[in-house]
């Protein structure tokens, strides 16, 4: 077993018992129309997370840190992952992508989501930039107290 | 075969964080937030009661129901908390989803792609959990924003991407155990998160593992990248949680889709589906409405003789299925007294259907505690006044503990069925 499969046999017991749960799930929503379109949007939210997000993030984060570099670029990452989170989350309000069902639901129109966005993203690189500052300013003044080297 | 470049090659990936000790922190962090997300899920799914007359909207014939039990009354704010938490978690755990899933990515590109059949069974179940997470969480988050980008049935494909999701995590957890056991024996479970940006060294290499081959200078602790995390997982919550708790965090609840305050009167609380999206017929709620009682008895009810009867107020919520909560004070006949009056026999089950026309939710069948607990009204008025007919005028269903939608609204008629 160990010579041929390369693992122990709780490895291939366990595997073979999610993938009968798995297609026992699978073959439930064949019965339906759009099995094609859960495939499609299965197999491609893992495609999309690991071939445009991540690469996406990980240039941008190359770039910063040929500009920037420690404490710097961490002021400038705080506030962008946390922008860049909700945005995530929220992007279907934020770029009102669902208003005719909205209001179906709701009674009333998306409104304020990009707006409430926008400012909580200045707000977080506003901090992160005060605090960047005072870092700085801690940073001179210690420098400036302590005596001159020889 | 060659060794193609760029992420296939070991030097590509430098983070001196990756690891398999940062792996098995972020993974053994994010675990309990999914175990708390799958599990209210499928107590969601008990909670409409789909064993139960035409509540079911999966094809109970070949469904697969194995935790359905009689959901219960009290406490009034169960669904509230089950709901509560599977959207907050679920949305808590979307930072720590992500870097767990930054922490594994070299492994994507693991050169051969396959080494043995073990190696081969795992990277096709691991395709099942990878797919399935971000599958669960993105129907989930879309549908809170109720955006339907796809063909599918929301409920039918997040209710079985959850089992195919939940049977590959097993799987992952059972054959990762040991592989986190020996990088908290080998590092502490929290020794690395002492050292500082200038004492962080990368984990030792080892061929096809996660650590780097060639570690870059580090820009950020491991705490620091743990507290970006959290960081990330408060802010979320922040902007989300407000819709589901109420009171100040309301204010807060920035991005929150059922956050908005849209006014001060007593009608004023979210509402979900308007009388025009469910098709109300606009002649059928006026003077001529009439409450039937399909039952040994037969009797109809006009909206004062129904208000003559002995009223009852109860406070309580309007738990969605979204995540969103409205708790407001209801003022209506207790259905308890309906089946007493129709002489409904012990053991009918109560259905209640609406003057809607269409759709899953134009009625529900109610389980023995829910028709008979006290604070079950059909409610007439909300806050010491008419219900407004987007809350279901003439006459609405509300149940303690009950999910939103089947508090059925715009009622017509209550039948007694066999069990």
């Amino acid at each position: 077993m160990r010579k041929l499969y390369r693992a122990g046999p709780l490895h291939l017991l366990v595997h073979a018992a999610a993938f009968a749960v798995a297609g026992y799930a699978l073959a439930q929503i064949l019965s339906s129309r759009f099995v094609e379109n859960f495939v499609i949007w299965f197999v491609g939210a893992a495609l999309l997370h690991d071939l445009v997000l991540v690469p996406l993030y990980s240039a941008a984060d190359w770039l910063a840190r040929r500009e920037l570099g420690p404490p710097a670029i961490n002021h400038v990452r705080v506030p962008a992952l946390l922008s860049g989170l909700l945005l995530l989350v929220y992007f279907p309000l934020i770029f009102v992508k669902a208003d005719r069902t909205y209001v179906n639901a709701t009674g009333h129109h998306v409104e304020g989501d990009a707006r409430n966005w926008l400012l909580l993203t200045a707000g977080f690189f506003l901090a992160s930039g005060l605090v960047y500052l005072a870092r700085l300013i801690r940073h001179r003044s210690l420098r400036a107290r302590r005596p001159p080297a020889r | 075969m060659k060794r193609p470049p760029g992420p296939f090659r070991p030097g590509f990936w430098r983070s001196p964080l990756r690891g398999p000790w940062l792996t098995s922190v972020l993974g053994s962090l994010l675990l309990p937030l999914l175990l708390i997300v799958g599990a209210t899920g499928f107590l969601s799914h008990t909670a409409y009661q789909p064993d139960l007359g035409h509540n079911a909207i999966l094809d109970p014939t070949h469904d697969f129901q194995p935790f359905i039990f009689s959901w219960p009354t009290s406490p009034s704010w169960l669904y509230a908390l089950n709901q509560g938490l599977h959207v907050n978690v679920g949305i808590v755990a979307v930072p720590l989803l992500l870097a767990k899933l930054w922490s594994v990515i070299p492994r994507l590109f693991a050169w051969p792609p396959v080494k043995s059949p073990a190696m081969a069974v795992e990277r096709a179940s691991l395709l099942l959990l990878v797919g399935g997470a971000l599958f669960e969480f993105a129907t989930g988050i879309l549908n809170i924003q109720v955006y339907y980008p796809w063909h599918f049935s929301f409920l039918q494909a997040h209710y079985y991407g959850a089992w195919v999701f939940l049977a590959a995590l097993f799987a992952h957890v059972t054959v990762k155990t040991p592989v986190i056991v020996r990088a908290f024996r080998e590092r502490g479970v929290t020794r690395p998160l002492r050292q500082r940006l200038r004492d962080t060294a990368a984990e030792p290499y080892e061929p096809d593992g996660l650590a780097p081959a060639d570690p870059a200078d580090p820009t950020l602790s491991r705490r620091g990248l743990l507290g970006l995390v959290g960081a990330g997982s408060l802010t979320l919550l922040a902007v989300t949680a407000g819709e589901t708790i109420g009171g100040p965090l309301r204010r807060v609840a920035l991005l929150a889709p059922r956050g908005r305050v849209f006014g001060t009167g007593p009608n004023d609380f979210q509402v979900n589906k308007t009388a025009r999206t469910a098709g109300i017929p606009p002649g059928s709620t006026g003077d001529s409405w009439r409450l039937a009682l399909d039952a040994p008895q037969p009797l109809s009810f006009t909206r004062e003789q129904l208000l003559r009867l002995p009223q009852h107020t109860y406070d309580l919520p309007i738990a969605c299925v979204e995540g969103w909560t409205t708790m407001q004070r209801w003022t209506g006949v207790r259905l308890a007294d309906l089946a007493e009056m129709a002489g409904a026999p012990p053991g009918m089950l109560m259905r209640v259907e609406s003057l809607q026309p269409r759709g899953a939710f134009r009625q529900v069948t109610l389980n023995h505690d829910q028709s008979h607990d006290p604070r079950s009204l059909l409610a007439l008025k909300v806050n010491g006044v008419d219900l407004s007919l987007d809350h279901g005028y003439p006459a609405r269903l509300i149940v303690p503990a009950l999910p939103g939608v089947h508090n059925t609204k715009w009622v017509k008629a209550i039948r007694f069925v066999e069990a």
